[in-house]
């Protein structure tokens, strides 16, 4: 279970709806979770959103610019917090791990947050990737 | 001389769960190298068999990008900071 505060929850939408065209992204930060890497049914509480710019600079791909990885890395040490997952949005599709999302999938640990902008409201779904294995996560939003 | 090393979350297991070591080496490659020798289990998480950085993570000397200097050739100092982080990407297609 991904618990998301609303501050996370808010900036992270908003960035997606700010980078169209292009796919947006970002990471979240939270204390991490507890149990074992990959599973769905563990805890996990992402409190703090860091925006990312998207490299690639498309509607179809993303890539977390390396800058901000290293920003978002060292701004989260600082508060005591750990990125325990990323986020991006898919412009005209589901909320859904595409192939690309799940071979590129670098981290077991974290959380795959996927926005859907496809229609009117935003669609908001969380997975675990493991071994090729998607596991989607029920999303709980923290006010 | 040594340098610092910060490692990400995702290979901190293999380097006794630290989150950044000592390393010496006076390019990136010699650190990393050292770093293999010290955490053997490191070894193919950041370097690939074809001795060319490993496409899923970043190296940094202090904020840089070692892709944009010299890659395993950057050189290093004791001042420096050398930081790995996952390289994150994907998209709808």
């Amino acid at each position: 279970m991904l618990h998301l505060s609303a501050s996370a929850y808010t900036a992270m939408v908003g960035h997606c709806l700010d980078e169209l065209p292009y796919e947006g992204c970002g990471l979240l930060a939270g204390a991490g979770s507890s149990g074992q890497a990959g599973a769905a049914d563990e805890d996990a509480h992402a409190t703090v959103c860091f925006p990312t710019a998207n490299a690639a600079k498309s509607s179809r791909i993303y890539t977390v610019e390396p800058r901000d990885m290293l920003r978002a890395d060292r701004a989260a040490e600082e508060r005591g917090l750990t990125i325990i997952g990323v986020f991006h949005s898919h412009t005209h599709t589901d909320a859904y791990p595409s192939p690309t999302d799940v071979a590129q999938a670098p981290v077991a640990d974290w959380h795959y947050v996927l926005v859907s902008l496809r229609d009117e409201a935003p669609v908001v779904r969380s997975y675990r990737i493991l071994d090729g294995k998607i596991l989607e996560e029920v999303v709980v939003l923290d006010r | 001389m040594p340098v610092e090393v910060r490692l990400p979350t995702m290979l901190r297991q293999y380097a006794a769960g630290q989150p950044s070591v000592q390393a010496n080496g006076a390019t990136i490659g010699e650190v990393l190298e050292d770093l293999s020798v010290q955490f053997p289990q490191l070894k193919g998480h950041v370097i690939t068999d074809d001795g060319v950085l490993h496409k899923f993570v970043n190296i940094y000397v202090n904020d840089d990008d070692v892709r944009f200097l010299d890659k395993l050739e950057t050189k290093v100092g004791a001042d420096d900071v050398v930081s790995i982080l996952p390289a994150v990407a994907g998209g709808a297609c």
